[in-house]
């Protein structure tokens, strides 16, 4: 089925409106907002002609906040309240961030998610995050000429639930319309393939300033089919820089440094880095604020021998990530680069030397992600007809709940094709068990200690039984975002519990909220005339995709009785939205949902129907 | 709700047996796909965007059980009431169980020496013995339609599958 083309509310009703769709890599050092303009995919700048927006944001006192390179410039003068790298922090909490020592902020251990301590108060990296967002977001609005109608958000791919939450979260925040998180590797696919009209086997190899992710994607026939993907969220250009500042400290016979100096050094050894891209050696030049002069020479060889683990420590997982696969390094028909880590001669040399073949560089490593994000934000947005390709992701990491002794019990495995759905059986462990606590967890090692804990909820009222006898059925559905969410239900009684998979990583609603009041300084009133104008929006969307649903096929798949159904629904809703009561709109809306869903469900057989029968009309053409 | 009432082969066009036709199980499985997928719906109402989460997950888990042999296998058993892994299920020939255990002991032996080459010769020595047991579950089940001894090499069969996956293990932990 086509998607169908819905005009603005209050704008032309034209079916063949342009909707302003985005796509944003929001990256670990520098992030970028690009759009389909005129069927082609391209970076929006800003005003001053910069493509990359640094992922610096700088609080100020009284709450001003500066974002990208005037932050940037800033950022050894004021290193508490300028925060570079934010995404390393996104749904971690203090006892995963290993590097604690070098960093110069203040963090607060808030539950779930650090928070870090400015002259404008403490902020969650989600609010850092969102500030970001809100500058591309403005980019964008400027650049296009009007709001947007959503945007597509990458992750990396190997971004586990809590993180991926919270970029959703920060995406909110700032008031965007996420049409979907996509993963970074498979954006990168995107552009690269649909360029280049690619059929085969791909590795998509990411190196990204914090993060690495490897995945391998086939393709067929447009259709971009994940196949494994691995990787380390904990692993970048700059561990890189890291090993660089640490190499200064020892040859500068430096110990223990103020964060001024430390931010100094850090960027010197970045820029060292940069320089040895097609330099056999870089500089390091700089003046402490004790007064004392640095003045070394790094050479290409030594940066080699000091950074040949972090390249090795790259080349583990895609080794994993194929062997998932079931596939070898021959079976690879390209490999593509991604990142402005992969421009290090060393890492293409390693990459090219596993796969056998020299990596393909042809589109600039910064920006193919985002650009592969804006064609596939086109398409959610419905710009396009016919030709659509279809991404078929997968979920990183294994997805499970806590059994007796501590040990996980797998209930979605890796790489499993997402969106996807997977129901398990437990039992009660003591006679008279009515309780059971469910704890969900996600990684691969078989110790619940070892592996990330999502949340924990409580199955309440399950009737006394012996131990064994009562059957609680756990569904575990993860969405077309990697999301997660977990239902628990006692077979016999039909007791019920249900979560979306957020306390202890994410942010509840109420908290959102709150951010959003407390960042737009916006009166009560303001919050609920925005909550409002969401409802008419969605409302609008429903109304013209009922009535064009109910053209395509209420003739065939309805009786009269249930088209006069619909169209009173259609009408009722059409009132409320005449009026400004949110309820209300609310209330015709929902009713209108759960009255056109049998429909919905014949259309959607009814299409299944078509495609097998396509399909088979294909092999008799064979 | 999606009609779930037929089974993973009528949902992909397919007649029902172990062996299996890959490519049109992957075409059909890719046609569905292009219909259903929520990427389809991302601007459509809440219900159907609610349905073609479903149908996703529903032609995401079928697909995935069809397309593993051993899945596979054990599906086409289910569809004739026999759950051949029930955990009450777990009676073994003795001589197949005291060849597993030297397996295992040879790879714990490997393992422990860090012995790359070592791996993959049992790799492959396994692989031929779970490809054996495959080619006799095709003919139990297509052909002698024998479902109760297809139920015991099935059984045989996990015990390979989870022999394979330890070596998967012991690679990793080798690298």
């Amino acid at each position: 089925m086509a998607l169908l083309q819905i005009a603005e509310p209050g704008m032309s009703t034209a079916p063949h409106e342009h909707r302003l769709a985005v796509g944003i890599d929001l990256g670990t050092t520098n992030s970028l907002v690009a759009t389909v303009r005129n069927g082609i995919s391209v970076v929006i700048n800003d005003e001053h002609g910069h493509s990359l927006l640094p992922s610096v944001v700088r609080y100020r006192q009284g709450g001003a906040v500066t974002v990208g390179y005037e932050a940037q410039a800033r950022s050894s003068e004021d290193p508490h309240n300028t925060i570079v790298s934010v995404k390393r922090f996104m749904g971690r909490g203090l006892k995963d961030l290993p590097d604690l020592a070098t960093l110069p902020y203040q963090f607060v251990d808030a539950p779930g998610m650090v928070q870090l301590k400015t002259v404008a108060g403490v902020k969650s990296p989600v609010e850092v995050s969102a500030e970001i967002l809100k500058v591309l977001k403005v980019r964008a609005e400027a650049s296009l000429g009007g709001d947007l109608t959503g945007a597509v958000i990458t992750v990396p791919a190997y971004f586990d639930d809590a993180q991926r939450q919270a970029t959703k979260d920060a995406a909110k925040l700032a008031g965007l319309n996420v049409l979907r998180l996509l993963n970074e590797p498979t954006a990168a696919a995107i552009a690269y393939g649909l360029d280049n009209a690619a059929e085969g086997v791909y590795a998509v190899f990411d190196l990204g300033g914090g993060t690495f992710d490897i995945s391998i994607l086939k393709l067929t026939c447009g259709v971009f089919e994940v196949l494994a993907t691995n990787g380390d969220s904990a692993l970048g250009g700059d561990d890189f820089d890291h090993r660089i500042y640490c190499w200064i400290l020892e040859q500068a016979g430096l110990s223990v440094l103020g964060d001024h100096d430390k931010r100094l050094l850090l960027g010197k050894a970045r820029e060292a880095k940069e320089m040895l891209t097609d330099q056999p050696e870089a500089g390091v030049t700089g003046v402490l604020s004790t007064g004392q002069l640095v003045d070394l020479k790094l050479s290409g060889q030594d940066f080699h021998k000091m950074t040949e683990s972090l390249v090795n420590k790259t080349l583990l997982p895609t080794r994993k990530a194929l062997r998932d696969a079931g596939l070898t390094p021959e079976d690879v028909k390209g490999v593509v680069m991604v990142g402005g880590s992969t421009r290090m001669p060393r890492i293409q040399a390693a990459v090219g030397e596993f796969f056998g073949q020299a990596p393909l560089t042809n589109l600039d490593p910064d920006k193919v992600v985002a650009l592969g994000a804006a064609m596939q934000a086109n398409v959610l947005a419905g710009n396009r007809e016919g030709d659509d390709w279809l991404l078929l992701d997968v979920v990183p990491l294994s997805l499970g709940i806590e059994t007796m002794g501590g040990l996980t019990e797998k209930i979605i495995p890796r790489n499993a094709t997402i969106p996807t759905a997977r129901a398990q059986e437990f039992t009660t462990f003591k006679d008279g068990q009515t309780a059971m606590a469910i704890h969900v967890v996600q990684g691969e090692r078989e110790l619940v200690g070892e592996c990330r804990s999502l949340a924990r909820f409580e199955l309440r009222g399950i009737p006394p039984m012996v131990a064994g006898a009562a059957r609680i059925r756990v569904t575990f559905q993860v969405d077309a975002d990697g999301l997660l969410s977990v239902a628990a239900r006692e077979m016999g009684s039909g007791v019920e519990a249900h979560i979306e998979v957020k306390p202890s990583y994410g942010l509840s609603d109420d908290e959102i909220a709150r951010m959003l009041r407390d960042s737009y300084d916006h009166a009560r009133s303001d919050v609920e005339a925005r909550q409002l104008a969401e409802l008419k929006v969605d409302g609008q969307r429903l109304i013209e995709a009922t009535e064009a649903a109910l053209a395509e096929d209420g003739e065939t798949l309805l009786d009269a009785s249930e088209r006069t159904a619909i169209a009173a629904l259609l009408d009722a809703m059409k009132q409320a939205m005449q009026g400004d009561d949110a309820q209300s709109v609310k209330r015709a809306s929902d009713a209108l949902n759960q009255g056109t869903g049998e429909f919905a469900a014949r259309r959607m057989d009814a299409s299944v129907k078509r495609a097998l029968k396509g399909h088979k009309l294909e092999e008799l053409d064979l | 709700m999606p009609d779930f009432n037929c089974n993973h082969f009528e949902l992909f066009g397919l007649s029902p047996g172990f062996a299996i036709d890959a490519e049109a199980l992957e075409r059909a499985y890719r046609s569905i796909q292009s219909e259903v997928h929520p990427d389809r719906f991302a601007h459509a109402g809440e219900a159907e965007q609610r349905l073609s989460m479903q149908w996703t997950a529903r032609v995401n888990e079928a697909y995935s059980t069809l397309r593993r042999p051993f899945e596979r296998a054990r599906y086409l058993l289910e569809l004739q009431g026999i759950h051949a892994l029930d955990p009450n299920n777990t009676k073994m020939p003795a001589d197949f169980l005291m060849q597993q255990m030297e397996w295992r002991e040879a790879l714990a032996e490997t393992r422990a020496a860090r012995d790359f080459a070592g791996l993959q010769r049992m790799e492959k020595d396994m692989r031929i013995v779970a490809d054996n047991l495959q080619g006799q579950l095709a003919a139990l089940l297509d052909e002698q339609r024998d479902y109760v001894q297809a139920a015991e090499v099935l059984r045989k069969y996990r015990f390979m599958e989870k022999l394979l996956a330890e070596i998967d293990a012991a690679y990793e932990e080798i690298e």
